[in-house]
């Protein structure tokens, strides 16, 4: 029973988690139509930044500076932001192909450094002594607690997406996803709406980096792999229902259930087929993502204009 | 001197060639589709490892591999092409891109579930480099990879300025309408970039393999060079990528070279940030590449 | 015909034939519809309503491609040669469905437009106006139309070259192939035409012989400068 509830925790706060990312992501490629094939380093960002601020000293890495948890989480958000504002700029008023080369692009050299440097984050080994709020309550109350804050700062995220997206602002940016030439001619200045887009998706993709390092107390090479990032989120996000931030949650329930679900049933199979289940899991991830725009390209929730709500 | 060229310069123009015939492939796909192929670099880890393949179960010299390895990336990506791509025909390129990045998770955890994850090697065994002239001397792997890629750009060359197919190509990068009015059966010319795309990037593939080991992100590694190699030729322009892939392969090289004190300018670890402020710089202060390519 | 682009209509009902062997121009102010009448019956532009008959075929939404191959040829207003190719490939490509008459149908070309010839292995994009003109009516007859559709294939040319454009353009149908012809030009083109037709916001306004049009005076007031 005690197994089953703790089950259930963990389950709730990584859909908690990934309902972060996926939101942000809507708010870049949903709202402002921006392909972001980088989310993998905004969210190791902000996770390392979470990470060195407020793990215990160590001589294996960068630390000691003792910041309380929920501290960090703005100084995650900020850095993250202050890496996608240049990259924003000079890649937004380019075609969009241009902006996911150069994301990609981003995002291997700051899994480069954070592998490399290991005086920065003890390189492939990573940090393990994250420490989590609300820890001390013990379980399973700790956890429920952790799972309140997440789910408190979904909220937050998402009745704000909610009022951007019936907002002038985000009335602005779809016109200019949909018609750039002609939101750019009623005189719409395109790229600042775009860096405005891309900047805070990505400072609250670095917000779930610095939750997701929180929860596991641990960051490491492993867990900035972009199948677990930018490609899981990608698949919530356009299966959900891109432009509709109830799909993009939708989304990050339904793929996660998914996935924890297909490990359960892949840890019964043979030994030998263990290791290699969690390809054959990425194979369908990807093969659901291709058949899900062949044929439902709308989502499961899909985008409908805002209700009016002067 | 004869050091600089010997480890630094000769071995970047190696990587520079395998560079160049992948982002060939990602530019003639862009000129014809007009989308960044992301499962490129995958397209390129099949190519490896079917060479691997052949040269396990037939006792084969990987070099005796290679056209096999060529074919099977061209009708891969042909494949790929008709299942993944075709219905997006008349969708905004940046739908084909999010499908591309779909296309390479399943080709790259196919790759791992059928192969493995373990790092391989095709044997080829070790040589002593060949002396030129002086004391200059090149590894025989590097002279085959050199000469291969010369071979196979000069045939690319004679494809697309004396062949109808080619010509068809270059006519429907030009202006895919007028192709189309023209009565250029454009799907035949889309099938043709794919079996060219996908045969050049297995080469590369298996080319890569050939200079360092054998594993299921050897493709992926490459996306970012490839990419900063094709942005810098000017995208949709092949002969560009050519220039571009053989500039960021030796620039990548030649910047691990000690220049200022003992120590590598740049670590070898970050090769591909060289890359990527290559083409970081060039999208500021020229998107369209040294060769005018299109977009904007 | 009807249909447009989009959720709009361009076409709200316009109705054209060919004969064969004939010269036919449409003539019709700026933004009538003219050109997107061209695209509708290539198959360019969506139809919402009607249908487009060649050779006794309903050809109603057939792709562009297999429109050349049944026998139709398409000169666009705008963008109507490969301009990175040469003039020789822009021609190539022109045959691309029937390799096998590519030296006949170059001869033909060449003899009606000398000055290709000679420009051959320059890129289109280098050319003049009018040569681009005559590269982009070779490129459409390399692959022996029976209907030859020409969106004002003088639109910005000198009267010099214009007239020698027009002089070619009867030459051609004089060789068998059905014309039809946008112009805004529309003294000469009725001059050199058999029928006419006049375009006013996406309908029909006027049918009749090119003779009678050029007598017409309403015609005269609005389209022939008086
Ligand atoms: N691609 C397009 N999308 C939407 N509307 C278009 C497009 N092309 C043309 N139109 C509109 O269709 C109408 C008819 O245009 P069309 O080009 O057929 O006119 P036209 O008679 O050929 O004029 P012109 O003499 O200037 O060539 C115009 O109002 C034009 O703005
Ligand atoms: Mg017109």
């Amino acid at each position: 029973m005690f197994g089953l509830l703790m089950y259930g925790l963990t389950l709730l706060t990584m859909i908690g988690i990934y309902g972060v990312l996926t939101l942000a992501l809507n708010l870049q490629w949903g709202f402002a139509g921006l392909f972001n094939a980088g989310i993998a380093g905004f969210f190791a960002v902000g996770a390392y930044t979470t990470a060195i601020l407020t793990a215990p000293e160590s001589a294996n890495h960068l630390g000691g500076f003792g910041w309380p948890p929920l501290a960090a989480l703005p100084v995650a958000m900020l850095l993250s932001g202050l890496i996608a504002w240049p990259i924003g700029r000079i890649c937004l008023g380019l075609k969009g192909d241009y902006l996911a080369m150069a994301s990609i692009g981003i995002a291997e050299i700051i899994r480069l450094v954070f592998k490399n440097e290991t005086w920065l984050a003890n390189g492939t080994m990573g940090i393990s002594t994250v420490p989590r709020p609300f820890e001390s309550l013990g379980q399973p109350w700790g956890n429920a607690a952790f799972l309140l804050l997440v789910v408190l700062i979904l909220v937050v995220l998402y009745l704000a997406a909610e009022r951007a997206w019936a907002s002038p602002w985000g009335r602005a940016m779809r016109a200019i996803r949909d018609n750039e030439l002609a939101a750019a001619a009623i005189g719409k200045d395109v790229v600042r709406f775009r860096l405005e887009a891309f900047v805070i998706g990505s400072m609250v993709m670095g917000l779930g980096g610095a939750l997701s390092a929180m929860y596991f107390k641990f960051i490491g090479a492993s867990a900035t792999e972009p199948l677990l990032t930018t490609f899981l989120v990608w698949v919530m996000l356009i299966i959900g229902g891109s432009g509709n931030n109830r799909g993009a949650l939708l989304g990050a329930l339904v793929v996660w259930l998914i996935w924890s679900g297909t490990e359960l049933f892949t840890n019964r199979l043979p030994a030998e087929w263990i290791t290699r289940s969690s390809y054959l899991r990425a194979l369908l991830i990807g093969v659901l993502l291709i058949v899900v725009l062949q044929r439902f390209a709308r989502g499961i929730l899909p985008e409908r204009p805002p209700r009016r709500i002067d | 001197m004869a050091e600089f060229i010997n480890l630094y310069l000769l071995p970047g123009v190696a990587v520079g060639c395998i560079y160049a015939l992948g982002a060939v492939g990602i530019s003639l796909i862009f000129a014809i589709l007009r989308f960044a192929h992301f499962a490129h670099g995958d397209v390129m880890t099949l190519g490896a490892y079917l060479a691997y393949s052949v040269v396990i179960a037939l006792g084969w010299s990987v070099y005796a591999a290679l056209p096999f390895a060529i074919l099977g990336g061209a009708l891969a990506s042909m494949g790929i092409d008709h299942v993944v791509y075709r219905p997006f025909r008349r969708s905004p390129g940046i739908i084909v891109v999010i499908a591309s990045f779909g296309v390479m998770l399943v080709v790259r955890s196919a790759i791992q579930l059928f192969w493995g994850v373990d790092i391989l090697s095709y044997e080829t065994g070790i040589r002593r480099p060949i002396p030129l002239f002086g004391d200059i001397r090149l590894a025989q792997k590097h002279i085959i990879i050199i000469a291969a890629s010369v071979v196979i750009a000069a045939a690319l060359h004679w494809f697309l300025s004396r062949s109808r197919m080619g010509k068809a190509m270059r006519a429907m990068s030009d202006d895919a309408d007028l192709a189309r009015i023209s009565g250029i059966d454009t799907e035949k010319v889309v099938r043709w970039t794919w079996l060219i795309g996908g045969g050049l990037a297995a080469a590369a593939g298996v080319f890569a393999g050939i200079n360092t080991k054998l594993h299921p992100s050897i493709g992926w590694d490459l996306l970012l060079p490839l990419f900063a190699a094709a942005i810098l030729g000017g995208i949709g322009r092949p002969y560009g990528a050519i220039v571009g892939g053989l500039a960021i392969g030796i620039a990548q090289e030649v910047a691990t070279y000690p220049w200022l004190s003992e120590l590598p300018l740049v670590p070898p670890a970050y090769k591909n940030a060289v890359a990527f402020f290559v083409m970081v710089a060039m999208l500021v202060w020229r998107p369209t590449g040294l060769f005018k390519g299109r977009v904007l | 015909m009807v249909g447009g682009y989009g959720g709009m209509d361009i076409l709200n009902g316009v109705d054209l034939a060919v004969e064969a062997n004939e010269i036919v121009v449409i003539i019709g102010a700026n933004g009538a519809g003219k050109s997107t009448a061209m695209k509708a019956i290539f198959g360019l532009v969506q139809l919402r309503a009607g249908s487009v008959r060649f050779d006794g075929q309903d050809v109603t939404g057939r792709l562009p491609n297999a429109l050349v191959g049944l026998g139709m040829g398409y000169v666009p207003q705008e963008r109507n040669v490969f301009r990175n190719l040469t003039v020789l490939e822009n021609l190539e490509m022109g045959a691309f469905l029937k390799p096998m008459t590519l030296a006949r149908m170059l001869e033909q070309v060449f003899t009606l437009f000398p000055v290709l010839k000679e420009k051959a292995r320059q890129p289109a994009g280098e050319l003049s106006g009018g040569q681009r003109q005559m590269v982009a009516v070779g490129r459409a007859l390399m692959a022996e139309p029976k209907l030859l559709m020409l969106d004002e294939p003088t639109a910005g040319l000198s009267p010099l070259v214009m007239e020698q454009i027009f002089e070619r353009i009867v030459a051609v149908n004089q060789a068998g192939i059905g014309i039809l012809l946008v112009e805004q030009n529309a003294r000469q083109a009725l001059s050199i035409a058999h029928r006419g037709y006049v375009l006013a916001t996406g309908r029909n306004r006027l049918t009749d012989t090119a003779a009678a049009l050029l007598d017409n005076p309403e015609i005269g007031q609005s389209f022939l400068g008086g």
